[in-house]
């Protein structure tokens, strides 16, 4: 049965290599070749996680060791993969929710003559994604780390012909870049500290290293977690990410990709739990985007640009989990998971309506959809009841979890961080319930498209909406089975540990008030949005309004602090470079051209004087040995 | 030629010899080891049915006579080198047999391994008859149909008309690949010598045998009898004070001289005495040696004689040559003279930087393939050096394995020479290389695979050779040599990938060569080249291994 693991890279693996080198031929049934790829890995992972459902606690966690990759010296680089309870967790998440949005992509990809070429990239990313949760070390994680974001970089540009998309990709990519260097430092200082990367050693030895050099290590990994993950500072590629296709915003830039960070804390478990500085970082970093990714999500007016927001600000109620240590980690994976159902819900339901819309994305633009798309009205409202944390949906258990265990980290900082949480709550419930009646509640405010084309609003076709169905299942359902009798607590706690924490608040008030948080800000929504007529031009607002719909200066920030000191750098060094260092590189290849154009001369064809070279070498010979013997 | 030099060192030794008894009764027969000596003996039987050929089949079945002949031959004697390692000789059993005087031991048997597939290639690439446009006669391949006609001749016209073809030259490959196999495992200066004419001679006759370029590839071969005979004679000498310092020619018995080990006679007291003998003798067959591998300042025939010579001869003599001369040059060095080499590496050293350096200077400016490739294959002589200078058994090892890698990138890229063709033959001028990449690709994308490697790039056998030997170097202790490399490599890859990018990246002449569609001879070749280059500089574990197992001379 081990033998699957590797089978579930090398589906989609196989088929993207099929479909990017397979060429026109494939065009005709490409994307079902892709779907069937991501469909069979999907099974490849339903049949191991029965199997790992049918042994023992302490049995389920398995290794499998495909061959050595690199092995010189003590440095011993293996391909193995290790699939425990957390991996499980991810592959089914990633191949489950995959398999769903490829199918839909079939549907809102059918008018794209490079459709194929968009399905191959979305089995690499499932390969790399895979790869990355399934490595034994850290050096094959890497690899899936890089892997993923190059299939990030060509989705956001698949529209290359569009400059904003093109540059969305290198924005990413290069954001991403800052992160990745987190990663490998990181790497390179457990090789040189514990002489091995692969999970196993680094965790067992992990309590005999310095706590600089842990704390060292955790925070390169946040780093690197906040690249992949857009959480601050590293959070401004993820808005500009939505260019992409709208599959992939959901598929990558909510469920799955945006994740990986979380999964790296997690993973890492072992070292952040002895490295309190590294943990409190985390804490803070999460804190923070929470907040301010949902700032960002009440001021834009673009759907998916809302949503990104929204993302950013979940990932850091995820990452604020996971810094909480064994209070957290079991919640933030439970909430990874739901909140990968009902972003993807969302997101999907947010491409449908783009589809029926004329590619419009402008919510002041939109209005009174319910009638015209009810099943994308009901799967988007029930992801919406999930994401604001409506008693029963599956986002509600979840962040509630969450609140609790913020609380339960104790001290001013409990309160702090659940006062924080709270209040992210309000915000989410504000700024869902704004998007979810400017989409699908009150007049129309329908807009003609540049072409001067009025929309016709329909549904979209059943490729479209049945993974929207589907993914509205997992949005209601999911938390509840995963919170009776502590179903996932127990499933994950074998490999991150759990502790209750000591909570100063009981469960059922943590309960209550986030409920009145939710309600509060939903309601707050409601007499904005829903009482008076939305206007399509939007209005000039404050000024944290309008700093929110620059997603919050952070493009100015960096413009300010990074890119101009930089670009006067790389100007000093081109001009070091080209007066400096060209003279002298030059100069020295014109010199060496010079000697050999006139040791050139010697080489006259005559074999006289050949002969005579010969005769002269050979006396220098000669009288070189005598005299190095006589000296 | 050396019965005289031979008696002449004798009567020096009269004294020895009279102390020795001097009245030798008879000359007792030599024992000798047929089943050990079965690789060189199956090439030599096969060159000479090879004449036997030339003589009684008729003159339309020769070609394909002399080619079967030739792989067989050459095919038969690997087969029985395998036979010959998998059973321990070369690494478990003493590999001296013939009396002492030849050593079948690691470093003969991979050398000899090496030269045979290189050879294998060679004859490949002869074979090849598809490359000019049938336009009269018979199909031709790139040797002249009648090599005593005049160039440009109606006797030569005639003779092309006929469809003739000079097959002689497989016989006299045969007979050069089997003095090359000896060379190496020569384990005195008598049959060293010996094997180093017996390869010399059919090489300079090859080297005449151009179809193209008559006059060029003529002059070349004079040149080369004519240098090549001075540097024997200077091997010869230096083999005659040698023996008038240790009483012997064989490489063991001298070094036990060297080291004062040898069993004391009175006229070996007196003579041993003599350090000059000693010193002027290693010079002078160093001089012999250095000149075959082509290290400066004894090169200079090298850029001539590759250019002028039939461009298959080119790449067989670039490759099985200077492999059997590194292999007598190790041998030499290791065996005869370990207990000197305070003496002889300072010296080797100011060698070793001389052809690394002048090599890839003169490398820069040059115009024609043909010679770049030449000046190339002087500055890998000088990288080659310096795993021969660390005289460890790491050095030993690098330098095997970069022998084997590097034949088979000298001969792939002669073999691309060959397919680069105009109106006049082959187009050797760089100028006319240009944009090739854009017309043949795949091809211009094998040559730069070539280049690379010659480059020391890594991922390609020239790198894990060159690291390997500088490796070598610099644990031998001669880091400023390691150095002085790796700047002349920097120098040598401004040549190598200047010829990529005119081929790449410039614009096509529009009169440009077009490139032959070669045979399955060449075509063989070349992937066999490729495979090569591409299998040590990927994988390159098990040949390093093999390479460091056979690092062991048997004294």
């Amino acid at each position: 049965m081990n033998s699957l693991i590797p089978l579930l890279i090398a589906a989609p693996l196989v088929g993207a290599a099929l479909l990017l080198l397979g060429g026109r031929a494939l065009d005709r049934f490409g994307h079902w070749l892709g779907t069937f790829a991501s469909l069979l890995s999907f099974v490849f992972a339903l049949l191991l996680f029965s199997s790992m459902l049918g042994r023992s606690v302490d049995q389920r966690p398995v290794r499998e060791h495909l061959f050595s990759w690199i092995s010189v010296g003590t440095f011993q680089a293996d391909v193995s993969f290790q699939l425990d309870q957390l991996s499980m967790t991810f592959v089914l998440l990633i191949t489950g929710v995959g398999t769903l949005i490829h199918v839909y992509s079939v549907g809102y990809m059918a008018h794209d003559e490079r459709r194929r070429r968009f399905f191959g990239y979305l089995n690499l990313f499932l390969a790399a994604m895979l790869l990355l949760v399934l490595a034994d070390n850290y050096l094959l994680l890497y690899v899936g780390w890089e892997g993923v974001g190059l299939a990030s970089y060509l989705l956001i540009g698949f529209w290359q012909h569009k400059p904003a998309a093109a540059t969305a990709a290198k924005k990413a990519f290069i954001v991403n870049r800052v992160g990745d260097m987190g990663l490998s430092i990181a790497i390179m200082l457990m090789f040189t500290q514990f002489g091995s990367f692969a999970f196993g050693p680094v965790f067992a030895t992990a309590h005999q290293a310095s706590q600089g050099r842990l704390t060292a290590i955790g925070l390169l990994l946040l780093l690197a977690a906040c690249g992949k993950s857009a959480q601050v500072p590293l959070q401004s590629w993820l808005g500009d990410a939505m260019e992409g296709p709208t599959p992939v915003s959901a598929l990558i830039h909510a469920a799955t990709m945006v994740t990986a960070g979380v999964y790296l804390i997690t993973r890492s478990n072992a070292i952040f739990d002895l490295a309190p500085t590294a943990q409190l970082a985390v804490v803070c970093v999460g804190a923070v985007t929470l907040i301010f990714g949902a700032i960002v999500g009440c001021a834009k007016d673009d759907i998916k640009k809302a949503l990104a927001g929204s993302t950013m600000s979940q990932i850091g109620y995820m990452i604020l989990a996971a810094g909480l240590g064994p209070i957290g980690y079991v919640f933030a994976i439970m909430h990874l998971v739901t909140h990968g159902f009902f972003k993807a819900g969302l997101f999907l339901g947010a491409g449908s309506v783009m589809h029926g819309m004329n590619d419009e994305v402008n919510m002041r633009h939109y209005g009174g959809l319910r009638k015209y798309m009810p099943i994308t009205y009901v799967t988007f409202g029930l992801g919406y009841l999930a994401i604001i944390g409506f008693p029963g949906p599956s986002g509600f258990w979840s962040k509630d979890r969450i609140i609790e265990a913020a609380f339960a980290k104790g001290g001013t900082e409990g309160w702090i961080l659940g006062a924080v949480t709270l209040i992210g709550a309000a915000v989410t419930a504000f700024y869902m319930t704004r998007v979810m009646i400017m989409t699908f509640f009150g007049e129309k405010r329908w807009q003609p498209d540049a072409e001067g084309h009025e929309p016709h609003p329909h549904e979209s076709p059943k490729s479209m909406t049945v993974p929207m169905i589907l993914l509205a299942f997992g949005s209601v359902f999911a938390g509840g089975l995963f919170v009776l009798n502590n179903n996932f607590q127990h499933w994950l706690e074998p490999v991150t540990g759990f502790s209750e924490g000591n909570s100063p608040l009981s469960s059922g008030v943590v309960m209550a008030l986030s409920i009145a948080c939710m309600l509060a800000g939903a309601g707050l929504a409601y007499v904005v949005y829903g009482r008076s007529p939305v206007p399509a031009v939007p209005p000039v607002g404050s000024a944290l309004t309008r700093a929110a719909r620059r997603d919050l200066l952070q493009d100015d920030f960096n413009h300010a602090v990074l890119v101009r000191p930089g670009s006067a750098l790389t100007a000093a060094l081109v001009f070091f470079d080209s007066k400096g260092l060209d003279g002298f590189v030059n100069g020295l290849a014109a010199s060496i051209g010079g000697i050999s154009g006139r040791l050139r001369r010697v080489q006259n064809g005559y074999v006289r004087s050949y002969a005579l070279s010969m005769f002269g070498g050979t006396l220098v010979l000669v009288a070189t040995t005598l005299l190095m013997r006589s000296v | 030629m050396s019965v005289p030099l031979l008696h002449g060192a004798g009567s020096v030794h009269s004294v020895w010899m009279a102390a020795a008894g001097g009245n030798t009764p008879s000359i007792p027969a030599p024992q000798l080891e047929y089943g050990q000596l079965s690789p060189m003996l199956i090439v030599f039987g096969a060159a000479v049915a090879g004449i036997l050929a030339e003589a009684f089949v008729p003159r339309r079945a020769r070609y394909t006579t002399q080619v079967g002949l030739a792989l067989t031959g050459l095919a038969g004697a690997f087969i029985a080198l395998i036979v010959l390692a998998s059973q321990g000789y070369g690494s478990t059993k003493s590999g001296l047999i013939a009396m002492g005087s030849v050593a079948e031991d690691g470093p003969a048997l991979f050398l000899q391994g090496v030269i045979l597939l290189a050879a294998v290639v060679a004859v490949l690439l002869y074979a090849e008859r598809g490359l000019d446009p049938r336009t009269e006669g018979g199909p031709r391949d790139a040797f002249t149909p009648q090599g005593s006609a005049t160039p440009g001749g109606e006797q030569e016209r005639q003779a092309t008309r006929a469809g003739f073809a000079s097959t002689e030259v497989y016989p006299l490959t045969l007979f050069a690949v089997g003095g090359m196999l000896l060379f190496p495992a020569a384990n005195d200066l008598l049959t060293m010598f010996v094997a180093l004419e017996v390869f010399s001679l059919p090489l300079y006759l090859l080297c005449a045998l151009a179809r193209r370029r008559r006059l060029l590839s003529q002059e070349a071969a004079v040149k080369y009898f004519l240098l090549g005979s001075f540097a024997s004679a200077f091997f010869l000498f230096g083999s005659a004070l040698l023996y008038g310092y240790a009483g012997s020619f064989r490489l063991p018995e001298i070094a036990d001289a060297v080291n004062g080990t040898a069993t004391t006679t009175a006229g070996l007291a007196i003579s041993t005495h003599n350090d000059a003998l000693l010193l002027i003798g290693l010079a002078l067959v160093a001089v012999g040696l250095l000149f075959k591998v082509g290290a400066v300042p004894f090169h200079a025939w090298t850029p001539d004689v590759y250019q002028g010579a039939p461009t298959p001869v080119t790449g067989f003599m670039a490759a099985a040559t200077k492999v059997a001369a590194f292999g007598a040059l190790l041998r030499l060095f290791y065996v005869a003279l370990p207990g000197l080499r305070w003496d002889w590496r300072p010296v080797m050293w100011a060698v070793a930087i001389l052809t690394m350096v002048v090599g890839a200077i003169l490398a820069v400016t040059q115009q024609d393939v043909k010679r770049l490739l030449a000046y190339s294959s002087i500055a890998h002589a000088g990288f080659i050096l310096t795993g021969v200078i660390a005289t460890n058994r790491q050095g030993l090892g690098a330098v095997l394995f970069y022998l084997l890698a590097y034949s088979f990138v000298t001969l792939g890229a002669f073999a691309v020479v060959t397919l680069v063709r105009d109106s006049k033959g082959e187009a050797t001028h760089l100028s006319s290389w240009a944009g090739l990449g854009r017309r043949s690709p795949l091809l211009a994308a094998v040559f730069a695979l070539f280049l690379l490697a010659f480059a020391g790039i890594p991922l390609t056998s020239g790198f894990t050779g060159k690291f390997a030997v500088f490796q070598a170097a610099a644990a031998g202790g001669a880091t400023p040599l390691v150095i002085v490399g790796v700047l002349s490599s920097a120098v040598a890859a401004f040549f190598y990938i200047r010829v990529i990018v005119l081929m790449f990246f410039s614009d096509p002449q529009p009169n440009g060569p077009a490139v032959a569609i070669p045979s399955v001879f060449t075509t063989m070749a070349i992937s066999f080249g490729v495979i090569v280059t591409l299998g040590l500089g990927l994988l390159p574990q098990y040949f390093l291994d093999l390479a460091s197992k056979a690092a062991q001379f048997t004294h």
